[in-house]
């Protein structure tokens, strides 16, 4: 792409929370989307809740933030500041546990209701690789006992239409469609919604008048740097 | 679901501010937090909740009707049941940067802090002024008072403790507040607005403090530096109201493994020789219920867990309002503070008035909220004590005002019975009083200071 030499691509950041119930692979997909790499029986990442990966698409990058549940589905008590202001959601479900569905159907009701009005969601099935059919034809230890799958494709792609989702099925032990997700979340994020980030494209101008009161608490202590009163 | 742990370091109940903050340092510091409350959100006291949720939890509608549903959509919504704002350079922010917490949340400035000079129809209301240049151009004081005031702010910004050079000829340490007014010659409204909207002393106890002049000088000089922060006012305050602040501290913890349960009631707290060792507590909103048992080493929680072992040191009142229009005389302003001193209005107690607006994402646009709050000074009529407050605020669209709100503090420190509780969120107007209670518990339960400082270096893992 000869006219985009030298002209860097326009970057922008966007917000992606992941949803679910526990166990069903979602910090392993944010991990096989970021490092590239799996752990069977992964405990949970200390420290490790705010991933950052980009996303080149042709005419613009987009760097996902990716906020990590941090574990608090386990009983129910996700903060609603989690979701706050996401722009992109990844529901997950597990593809052998039909509960598991249900509860990421709760999801998407709850970010319909609270979530921002553009939000996109993509509704995942992960752990393809524990089916007959896994995507790469490659047999694993699952197959070898049977199919393990509880949900069909056909039941999720149907309720996924229905509430304009984008859908997938997923291994992100194979790292089967896991890169593709992301992608297509990209491609999917309304241009109007994106905020340059700080610093990089003139558009960035409008936007923050509006966040002319927006406060760094990183920056200086002292912008004057005196002691004592501001006198 | 999954299992919880036969065993953990500490279990706190209650998700309020200061509990979230010392869950999140806790865990930091690798112990292992199970945190509970028994509501289905976060926030306890210390929660921003919508405009239906206020109308049930007030009752002041006619059974049947949903008169929150003339107000727009209800998650713009965000009203905070304790007004409080953050000094832009005080505590909270410090523990906030130091604990990277603000990765997670959004500041504004609130754009002005005001103060009421004279009661009734002929008050003045003006900007609190925090420099020498405002100082003179203040419409709070006469042309001699504004120069004398100036040189008072220009020694509080001089003023060093360690070099007497400085003092004035003042035994510093001794001293007491008011020895350093007559020192400049200052009158009683001045010093009224310097101690009540500056210093944030919420009466008049300190004036005659012995030794008292220096924790007063520094309290001015902290709203100083905080003024001089950002520039508009000393207060900064998040975008979807203070609720925020614990559900950022709570998922601080979560990050470093804390275990967080809502809608959970704990049932018993389970005593070994006259030491807290465990709870029993049920969880639920899941079906079925879940009953379960942990051991803990210690327990840390908010007044309302441990009723046996609290007692009320005092009641506030509390009014939140909702307005259509701004504060008069504070210059349109999309939030500000505004202090009545107790002796304008002849009152003990300071009446404050926090105001905040769409600017911050906690009502739509249009709307105002506007939080009127004192210490009770009688025992009814507890109308009349606000209503200096509440004449400020014009029309009122929705007043929600409950009996008078109790404040606890726990009857022992904690080191018997390894139960340590928090205070209520006292009347003040910014959480300084809160940072200190976070400090006093964890030197009670740690033994050592907390330090925040650098609290994440070395364990945090890298972003990219
Ligand atoms: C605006 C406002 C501000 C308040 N601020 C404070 C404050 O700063 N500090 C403070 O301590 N209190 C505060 N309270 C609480 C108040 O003083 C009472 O303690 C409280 O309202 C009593 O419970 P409730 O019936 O109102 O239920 P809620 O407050 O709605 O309590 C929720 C649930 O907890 C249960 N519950 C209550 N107490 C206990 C307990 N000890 N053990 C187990 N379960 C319990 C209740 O039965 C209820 O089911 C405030 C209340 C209001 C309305
Ligand atoms: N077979 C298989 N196992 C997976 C897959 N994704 C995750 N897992 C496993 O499922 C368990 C839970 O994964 P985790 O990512 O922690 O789930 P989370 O709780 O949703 O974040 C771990 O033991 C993972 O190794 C997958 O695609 N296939
Ligand atoms: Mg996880």
């Amino acid at each position: 792409m000869a006219d985009l030499a030298g002209a860097p691509r326009p970057s922008s950041s966007v917000k992606l929370v992941l949803l679910g119930e526990a166990a069903v692979g979602k910090s392993s997909l944010v991990l096989r989307f970021v490092n590239n790499d799996f752990q069977e029986n992964k405990e949970p990442t200390i420290g490790a809740a705010f991933l950052t990966q980009k996303c080149n698409l042709p005419t613009r990058t987009i760097k996902f933030e990716i906020w990590d549940t941090a574990g608090q589905e386990r009983f129910a008590s996700l903060a609603p500041m989690y979701y706050r202001n996401a722009q992109a959601a990844l529901v997950v479900y597990d593809l052998t546990k039909p509960t598991s569905l249900v509860k990421a159907k709760h999801w998407v009701a709850e970010l319909q209701r609270q979530a921002s009005p553009g939000i996109v969601i993509a509704l995942v099935g992960n752990k393809l690789d524990l089916t007959n059919d896994s995507g790469d034809g490659e047999g694993t230890d699952a197959n070898d006992s049977g199919d393990a799958r509880k949900v069909s494709t056909e039941e999720a792609k149907t309720y996924a239409e229905e509430e304009s989702l984008l859908f997938f099925e997923t291994s992100a032990k194979t790292g089967y469609n896991v890169t593709e997700v992301f992608t297509a979340i990209a491609n999917a994020i309304p241009e109007t919604s994106l905020k340059t980030a700080r610093g990089a494209g003139a558009s960035a101008a409008a936007a923050s008048r509006a966040e002319e009161q927006r406060v760094n608490l990183n920056g200086p202590r002292d912008p004057n740097a005196k002691e004592g009163c501001a006198c | 679901m999954d299992e919880i742990a036969p065993e953990y370091d500490v279990i706190v109940l209650g998700t309020g501010l200061t509990e979230c903050i010392l869950s999140g340092v806790l865990s930091v510091k690798g112990k292992k937090v199970l945190h509970i409350d028994r509501n289905d959100h976060y926030g306890a006291d210390a929660a921003s909740v919508n405009l239906e949720v206020l109308f049930k939890k007030y009752g002041n509608y006619a059974k049947g009707t949903e008169p929150w549903k003339q107000y727009g959509r209800l998650n713009d919504w965000n009203i905070d049941l304790v007004p409080k704002f953050l000094m832009s350079s005080g505590e909270l922010t410090n523990i906030l940067v130091s604990t990277d917490v603000t990765r997670y949340l959004e500041f504004k400035q609130v754009a002005g802090s005001y103060v009421q000079q004279g009661s009734g129809p002929r008050a003045t209301v003006a900007k609190v002024p925090s420099d020498a240049g405002e100082a003179l151009r203040s419409p709070l004081m006469g042309i001699f008072e504004k120069r004398r005031m100036k040189g008072f702010i220009e020694w509080v910004g001089s003023f060093n403790v360690k070099d007497t050079a400085t003092h004035k000829g003042l035994d510093i340490n001794t001293c007491t507040m008011k020895e350093v007014y007559d020192k400049f010659g200052l009158e009683t409204t001045t010093k009224d607005f310097i101690g009540h909207a500056m210093a944030l002393y919420p009466n008049d106890a300190y004036i005659d403090l012995k030794g008292g002049a220096v924790e007063a000088i520094d309290r001015i000089r902290l709203y100083g530096n905080s003024v001089a922060r950002y520039g508009k006012s000393p207060y900064i305050y998040p975008l979807y109201g203070l609720g925020e602040l614990p559900q950022g501290f709570a998922r601080l913890s979560a990050i470093y493994g804390g275990t967080y349960m809502l809608n959970t009631t704990v049932d018993e707290l389970v005593y070994e020789d006259g030491k807290a060792v465990g709870i029993k507590a049920t969880m639920t909103g899941v079906d079925p219920e879940m009953t379960f048992e942990t051991k803990a080493k210690m327990i840390l929680g908010d007044p309302s867990y441990f009723p046996g072992k609290v007692r009320v040191v005092g009641h506030v009142l509390r009014a939140i309002c909702v307005l259509k229009h701004p504060l008069a005389s504070t210059n349109d302003a999309d939030s500000c503070q505004l202090i009545i001193p107790q002796s304008q209005v002849g009152r003990k107690n300071d009446i404050y008035i926090a105001c905040v607006s769409s600017a911050h994402n906690v009502c739509p646009k249009g709307y105002w909220i506007a939080i009127v709050s004192t210490i009770a000074e009688t025992a009814a009529n507890h109308h009349l004590e606000l209503a200096p407050g509440l004449e400020r605020l014009g029309r009122i669209e929705e007043q929600f005002m409950g009996s008078p709100i109790p404040l606890y503090e726990p009857l022992e420190d904690g080191t018997r019975d390894k139960i340590f509780i928090s205070k209520s969120y006292d009347a003040s107007s910014h959480f300084e009083s809160t940072t200190d209670d976070v400090r006093d518990i964890y030197r009670r339960l740690a033994g050592e200071e907390l330090v925040v400082e650098g609290l994440r270096e070395g364990i945090q893992v890298a972003d990219e």
